[in-house]
């Protein structure tokens, strides 16, 4: 392995900070400069997060080596932070890279206009994600969530308007305590176990004294339901449908995957931690994670069905996929959290593409042009922007309903889980392991994530449809939405991207079978970690 | 000792979240700041408490949990007030343009119609 090769491994965390930290100095009127920079660094940020996700999967030295270890500073990792790169975190990373270079395309259109330093935040934003994604220690994980959170509150905010300012305060203020909360569960963590390296603690924690094992698990609780907090569990999870619906299209569409970094930190530290040579403290917590994900999703169903607003029924739909992760991963198979994890990517990747799709289809309707209107008024954007719409498409032809019709549609069905695409796939896969594995009787709660899975789709596809109906078929075709392709792109990527997801979907789950197996056997992440460093190279990658 | 400084941390966080709890955006940012400074101690006292110990090392002996507080502690909670300092100068801002958008002090933008 070569020296560069190794320090690959951060660079996604410093290309953004870097990139960002000098978008701040250049000229807010210089947009074209500030774009090119913006959309390289997201198009480098794709490439690196897919060839570390093809390293991490085919390695010279052959399966075995699945994680890459880096050191700052040559520490070692009792002392030192680590960066991690495994499989898990590697899909995250490819993930954050897809969400973010269409986001910010579809922002080039019109939202980077809308208020200062649009792309900082936004280079902030994949920094803190990535960081979140590859840390190995617990409070480092806290630090790269408070990142991501405050370029989060930036893009809610972007664009200004009194809706945002309104959902952004309750938005900020429930953040701002569960990070606290989020310390309380690492101090108490670190004051029981002595650690923070998260793999450090899955080796400890076997030889945590019995009279100090509540405290530590009362600190793990603590740091799950700051977790939780941000995935959007019921109870938990009021404040995520207002957000998501007020925010901007591109900030919507980034600011999805913070849900599911909720939802990765519970996957790795809980697996990790609580996994089988826990002692006593073994699966501690599965079934709250379960029972939740089940009240999550009835609760998101309901709130779909609900629901009279486009933006709304997205957020919903947010809850939904939510609780369906949090109940697979709590039944604590590996075939299951497998399935969970292509669950993940398929909805990542719908969700981004309802909330980017939404904006185009409002524009015609009163109901989004207001919100654009607002954030003009508020940054003197006239109607002379619009004079540089030379490549707008079918501008005004009915063609492009059709488009986004059909794009619509698509969206419904992953969201649902409906054959041909992904989402049915991936539904397929949290259930066929589940029901399996007893011959002899299933147990209850089993029963119920079935229900919720499937009742949670029914759901989905009448709100879907009755929505669709309304804006596609019933309103006035007076107004047509002017769309241009920068706009249209991005969407079309990320639906292209679930029809790939389905085509090979042989590959990919067996992709995930392979991380959910490393993430339930976690042998080899802990002795990636443990591992001494090489002596005098200055890095180090685990055997 | 303990007794002083856990009864400090109880009472900062209850006043923390009864404040937290208020519906007025002022209250709400003195409350997450009441909190995130009984967060800040405890999480100092997590590195165990010492009356008239060394600072750092004394001169000719080895450090050692047992005769010195864990320096690791101290360390994160610098890290701690730094970020939640930002974070709360953050919510000020956000809180007086919620102030001149909705012309009132409720957290929900709108008073509560009697």
């Amino acid at each position: 392995m070569n020296g560069w090769m190794d320090h690959l491994v951060i660079a996604p965390i410093v290309i953004p900070l870097l990139v960002g930290a000098l978008l701040m100095l250049i000229d807010e009127r210089r947009r074209a400069l500030k774009a090119t920079l913006g959309v390289a660094s997201a198009s480098a940020l794709l490439a690196l997060a897919v060839l570390l996700l093809y390293l991490t999967d085919h390695t010279a030295t052959g399966a075995d080596a699945t994680v890459r270890v880096y050191r700052l500073g040559d520490w070692p990792s009792l002392f030192g932070i680590v960066l991690v790169l495994d499989r898990l975190s590697a899909m995250m990373l490819v993930l954050t890279g897809i969400l973010g270079l269409s986001a910010l395309v579809f922002a080039l259109a019109r939202w980077h206009k809308a208020g200062a330093h649009f792309h900082s935040l936004f280079q902030f934003q994949l920094m803190g994600l990535n960081g979140a994604f590859l840390t190995g220690d617990l409070f480092n994980l806290f630090v790269f969530f408070e990142i991501m959170l405050a370029a989060s509150y930036g893009l809610a905010l972007h664009g200004s308007g009194l809706a945002r300012v309104r959902a952004g305060l309750h938005y900020i203020a429930i953040n701002l305590a569960a990070s606290l909360l989020f310390l309380i569960g690492v101090s108490m963590i670190y004051g029981v176990s002595g650690t923070l390296n998260m793999a450090e603690l899955a080796v400890r924690i076997a030889g945590i004294a019995p009279e100090d094992r509540g405290l530590l698990e009362a600190g793990a609780a603590i740091l799950g339901v700051a977790f939780l907090i941000k995935a959007g569990m019921w109870p938990l999870g009021f404040w995520l449908p207002n957000t998501y619906t007020t925010v901007g299209a591109p900030s919507a569409a980034i600011i999805s995957i913070l849900s599911k970094v909720g939802i990765y930190a519970i996957i790795r530290i809980w697996l990790l931690v609580f996994g089988d040579s826990a002692g006593t403290s073994a699966g501690f917590g599965g079934h709250w994670l379960l029972i939740g994900g089940v009240l999550t999703i009835a609760f998101g169903s309901i709130a779909v069905l609900a629901t009279q607003n486009l933006a709304r029924l997205a957020g919903a739909s947010v809850l939904v996929s939510s609780g369906t992760l949090l109940a697979a991963v709590g039944a604590g198979q590996a075939a299951v959290t497998g399935g969970a994890l292509f669950y993940m990517t398929s909805s990542v990747l719908a969700i981004a593409g309802l909330f980017l799709l939404i904006e185009l289809v409002e524009r015609g309707r009163m109901v989004g042009a207001d919100v654009l209107a607002v954030t003009r008024e508020a940054f003197g954007e006239g109607e002379d922007e619009e004079s540089d719409d030379d490549d707008a498409i079918g501008v005004s032809i009915p063609a492009i309903m059709a488009i986004l019709g059909i794009a619509f549609m698509a969206c419904a069905l992953l969201l649902a889980g409906l054959p041909p695409l992904s989402g049915f796939l991936a539904k397929f896969a949290i259930l066929a392991p589940m029901l399996a594995q007893g011959a002899d009787g299933l147990p209850f709660t089993t029963w119920a994530l079935m229900a919720a899975l499937i009742l949670s789709g029914l759901a989905t596809v009448v709100a879907m449809s009755r929505t669709g109906i309304d804006v596609f078929w019933a309103s006035p075709a007076g107004d047509l939405p002017r769309v241009r392709l920068v706009e249209l792109g991005p969407v079309m990527l990320l639906l292209a991207l679930c029809v790939a997801l389905t085509v090979q979907a042989g590959p990919v789950m067996r992709y995930m079978e392979d991380t959910a197996r490393s993430l339930h056997g976690s042998q080899r992440y802990i002795q990636g970690v443990m591992a001494p460093a090489a002596p005098g190279t200055g890095k180090g990658v685990a055997p | 000792m303990e007794l002083i400084l856990a009864l400090g941390i109880g009472v900062l966080t209850g006043s923390g979240v009864w404040l937290l709890l208020r519906p007025r955006t002022f209250q709400v940012i003195i409350g997450l700041s009441l909190l995130s400074y009984a967060v800040n101690l405890f999480i100092f006292s997590t590195g165990g408490l010492r009356t008239g110990a060394a600072p750092v090392l004394e001169r000719g002996m080895a450090g050692s949990l047992a005769t010195h507080a864990d320096p690791v502690p101290q360390a994160l909670v610098l890290t701690a007030i730094v970020i939640s300092f930002a974070t709360t100068a953050l919510f000020l801002v956000l809180l007086l343009a919620a102030r001149g958008l909705t012309g009132t002090d409720h957290v929900d933008g709108k008073e509560k119609s009697r």
